[in-house]
């Protein structure tokens, strides 16, 4: 059987990590990879990332980040003695006048979108299989950092064209920058170096863009990567993976191969939609002008759950000491991001302190079996879901025939309660899926074919689960709440406080469970029905 | 937002400025504009013909319009007294099938039209002898191919209308389910009558607002607009990012996910 040779063939590929140095290239280069299609979300990321550099570097040649205001006489008629920032002419020269330039811009906007849906892909996969327990909370908190410097970095790069949508954004990013009591007006005097748009802003943050932020990407990838090789790589439980090997492949040659073959997919792809789908026509925005606005201006879509978050909140305002404390823009556009994010960064340890587990993990979790965690996610993802919905509003109520008021309170009210349901109804789903694994590995498969018994009753045969299948539907912990005593050994009542109280009714919570079948179990039911 | 209009209208000065010739000529074009809506009548019409039209188009009201407008279009619970639109309203909401009004529950939406343009023509005489207003204008007399500027049409457009028609005049959603219709095919008089009168919603920018001749770059930017070929590839119906999200959720990162999977399936 292929699996008993794959185990066998792990068996003898598992080399154990302190080795010694001599036999590092060896060891690396076949150093085991698991093969799992979600696996490859990290890889997509990765890759796009390699075709922005590419991709951006080219727009270098030729983008002049300057808001210097020049007369346009390029090739694009309607826009023609225009005057305009000189960003914003020189991406109308990328895009009509430099050989590529046009396909080249929609394949960085193209590789941007799917660098960021790939990273919430990749972070979802982490999240839901537990793969950011100990000993990888390390690449947890790299990997959150990245995805909010994406968004940073994506929200810098749509706005350097200087167009008529993403000078609405940058000046929306600024209210939220004067919000900040006391000194936000002071910081957006700094960062626009006076008052907006200033002519310092453009510049500024293609800087950033072009040189800080991929710096900091290249050097927190290269510390994430680092530490899936040392760490070794998770992987999907089953027959003869355990919290101590790896099954899968070596790196040379398969691995290698598989992975270079899936450089050039990404990469085609990419080029694929920057080749046929139009993306940021930044000619019919128009050049930015504070006294212009667009219907419909929205930002990319890893930024447009904080636009409908800001388009949902009530004007609530509060005038103290002379200063006017603009909740309306605080509470969305920094409070609530900022819960959102630090909860994010904090989640393993959090989870750890429920559970009170501290042992290592390198097998990975079925959802089902952790239904709060499960529950938690998929609440998360409800709510994110909501507000990027508000975050349409206009478009949607344009093209479903509704109004944007109706949108409006839908989501208003839908964003404290459906998430609530979303959570129940997920743990309730993960609660039977268990059940329903339970069944199987007592009763086996339902195979349809019914069978007359010599007495005249009918019982449907059951095709019983090969051990293999059986091993990975029982193998997964089953945690006990934590023992967190009421009263102490004095009879005092308490002694943990209320954190203590918070922590058991959670981990309580927490391990709630249909206990999976004991060996024990699954034979006495065999013994007596056959 | 509060946005202030200075430096675009500081700018539209400056442009204006340059070649004294186009100015005389916009200026002679303006008041010929401005003199036309002032007269109450179509500006072709006379004596004996006009009564004749104005008596047709008290018929058709009668029947077509009377019921929500009141018999004299005095006004009534449902609907506003027509008295000194003009015209060039009528010409408008009868010429896009928006009136007669079919559905109250909503905005006036266009349709295909219930008169053909005679009787448009007669209703909107008969409106227009009530009280004076802005006088129809005809095809002909919108020679925004010869004199309109795309470029200062579309920067007109973007300072005027995008904030509720879309950068690209798509249309857009406005408060409590209102929305400002998508302008692509409307017809170029349609589009001038439209600016004189600001249908529901929609505010009137006067001859000092916009001039006539700005407001012929405006209808040349948006003819402009609508022929223009997409020139990155699919337009994805040119309303902005959200189709892009959409757009690489679905088949950008759908699809490498799909290989993803038939990789990994492969290696077993
Ligand atoms: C079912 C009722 C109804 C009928 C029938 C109707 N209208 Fe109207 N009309 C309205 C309403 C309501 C408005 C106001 C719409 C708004 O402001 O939202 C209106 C507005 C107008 C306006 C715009 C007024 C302005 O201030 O610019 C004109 C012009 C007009 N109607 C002409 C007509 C003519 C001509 C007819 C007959 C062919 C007609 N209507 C038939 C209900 C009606
Ligand atoms: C405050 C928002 C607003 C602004 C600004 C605005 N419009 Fe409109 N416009 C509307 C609305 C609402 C309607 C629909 C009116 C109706 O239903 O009759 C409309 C209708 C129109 C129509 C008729 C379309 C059709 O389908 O027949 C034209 C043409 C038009 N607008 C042109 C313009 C132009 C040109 C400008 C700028 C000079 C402009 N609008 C500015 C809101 C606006
Ligand atoms: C994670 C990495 C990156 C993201 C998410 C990103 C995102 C973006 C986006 C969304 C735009 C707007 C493009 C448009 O439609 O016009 C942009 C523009 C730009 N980017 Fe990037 N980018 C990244 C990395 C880079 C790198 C590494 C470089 C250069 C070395 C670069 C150079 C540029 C330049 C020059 C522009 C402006 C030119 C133009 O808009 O045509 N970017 N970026």
């Amino acid at each position: 059987m292929k699996k008993s040779e794959k185990i066998a063939g792990s068996v003898a590929n598992y080399v154990d990590e302190r080795t010694g140095a001599a036999k590092w290239l060896k060891k690396n280069l076949t150093k085991v990879f698991p093969d799992h299609w979600s696996f490859m979300l990290g890889e997509i990321c990765l890759y796009s990332f390699i075709i922005l550099l590419l991709s951006g570097t080219f727009l270098t040649f030729w983008f002049d980040p300057s808001q210097r205001e020049v007369v346009y006489n390029g090739s694009y008629a309607p826009l023609s003695n225009l005057t305009m920032s000189a960003s914003y002419a020189s991406t109308l020269h990328i895009s009509f006048d430099v050989r590529g330039g046009l396909l080249m811009r929609q394949i960085h906007h193209w590789a941007a979108l799917i660098f960021m849906a790939g990273i919430i892909a990749h972070l979802l996969r982490v999240f839901f299989t537990g793969a950011f327990r100990k000993p990888r909370e390390f690449n947890w908190l790299i990997g959150v950092g990245l995805v909010t410097l994406g968004i940073v970095e994506g929200f810098l790069g749509y706005s350097l064209p200087d167009d008529l949508l993403s000078g609405t954004g940058i000046r929306i990013a600024e209210a939220i920058l004067q919000a900040i009591p006391v000194v936000g007006s002071y910081l957006a005097f700094f960062a626009f170096g006076g008052a907006f748009p200033g002519h310092v802003f453009i510049p500024r943050i293609y800087t950033v863009h072009v040189l800080l932020l991929p710096g900091i990407f290249l050097a927190l990838i290269t510390v994430h990567l680092m530490l899936v090789w040392y760490q070794k790589h998770t992987q999907y439980p089953g027959p003869g993976r355990t919290e101590k090997n790896v099954v899968g492949y070596p790196l040379m040659p398969v691995y290698m191969a598989k992975a270079g073959g899936f450089f050039f997919i990404v990469f085609g792809v990419t080029a694929f939609l920057g080749a046929v789908a139009s993306i940021n026509p930044i000619w019919l925005y128009g050049p930015y002008t504070p006294g212009q606005i667009s219907a419909g201006s929205q930002p990319d879509f890893y930024m447009g759950w904080l636009d409908g978050l800001v388009r949902m909140a009530p004007p609530i305002e509060t005038h103290a000491f002379g200063h006017t404390i603009s909740w309306n823009i605080l509470i969305p556009g920094l409070i609530i991001p900022g819960i959102l994010f630090t909860g994010m960064a904090l989640y393993p340890f959090i989870e750890s302190w429920i559970t009170g587990d501290k042992t290592e993990h390198h097998l990975l979790d079925r959802p089902r079996n952790v239904p709060n965690r499960t529950a938690l996610g998929a609440m998360s993802l409800a709510f994110m879901l909501i507000i990027l919905i508000n975050g349409g509003n206009d478009i949607i109520a344009t093209h479903f025939h509704l109004t944007i008021n109706q949108i409006m309170w839908f989501t208003r009210i839908g964003v404290i309660v459906i998430p609530p349901i979303v959570f129940v109804i997920t743990k309730r789903l993960c609660l039977s899926l268990q059940r329903a694994d339970r069944e199987l590995v007592l009763h086996g498969k339902e195979t349809g074919r019914l069978v007359m018994l010599p007495h005249g009753e009918f019982v449907e045969i059951h095709q019983e689960l090969t051990p293999a299948q059986k091993f990975i539907l029982t193998q997964h912990e089953q945690p006990e709440p934590l023992a967190i005593p009421d009263t102490d050994a004095g009879g005092v009542r308490n002694p943990a406080g209320i954190k203590g109280k918070i922590r058991s009714r959670m981990s309580k919570a927490n391990a709630e469970q249909v206990s999976a079948p004991s060996e024990t179990e699954a034979k006495a039911i065999d013994g007596g029905h056959h | 937002m509060n946005f202030g209009f200075k430096k675009v209208a500081s700018y539209r000065r400056h442009r204006f400025a340059a070649p004294a010739l186009i100015v005389v000529a916009l200026i002679s074009l303006g008041t010929t504009f401005s003199m036309a809506s002032a007269l109450t009548g179509g500006p072709h019409m006379v004596g004996a013909e006009q009564t004749t039209l104005v008596q047709e188009g008290k018929e058709i009201f009668a029947r077509g319009c009377s019921s929500c407008h009141g018999i004299n279009a005095e006004g009534g619970n449902i609907a506003p007294a027509l008295v000194g639109v003009g015209a060039a309203a009528v010409d408008f909401q009868v010429g896009t099938g928006r009136m007669p009004m079919a559905d109250m529950s909503q905005q006036a939406m266009r349709k295909r039209p219930v008169y053909n343009a005679e009787q448009t023509a007669a209703l909107a005489a008969y409106v227009a002898s009530l009280a004076p207003g802005p006088a129809a204008v005809n095809d002909a007399q919108l020679t925004f191919e010869r004199d309109g500027n795309t470029a200062q049409g579309g920067e007109l457009f973007r300072t005027n209308c995008a904030m509720c028609h879309n950068f690209a005049g798509q249309g857009g959603a406005l408060s409590q389910g209102k929305y400002a219709p998508t302008l692509m095919g409307v017809e170029p008089k349609h589009i001038y009558e439209a600016m004189i009168t600001g249908p529901q919603s929609m505010p009137v920018f006067s001859d000092k607002v916009i001039t006539p001749a700005e407001k012929l770059s405006i209808i040349k930017w948006i003819k402009a607009a609508e022929s223009e070929p997409n020139l990155g590839g699919a337009s994805l119906g040119r309303v902005g990012p959200v189709t892009e999200g959409l757009l690489v959720w679905t088949l950008g990162l759908g699809i490498l996910i799909g290989i993803a999977v038939w990789l990994a399936m492969k290696a077993r």
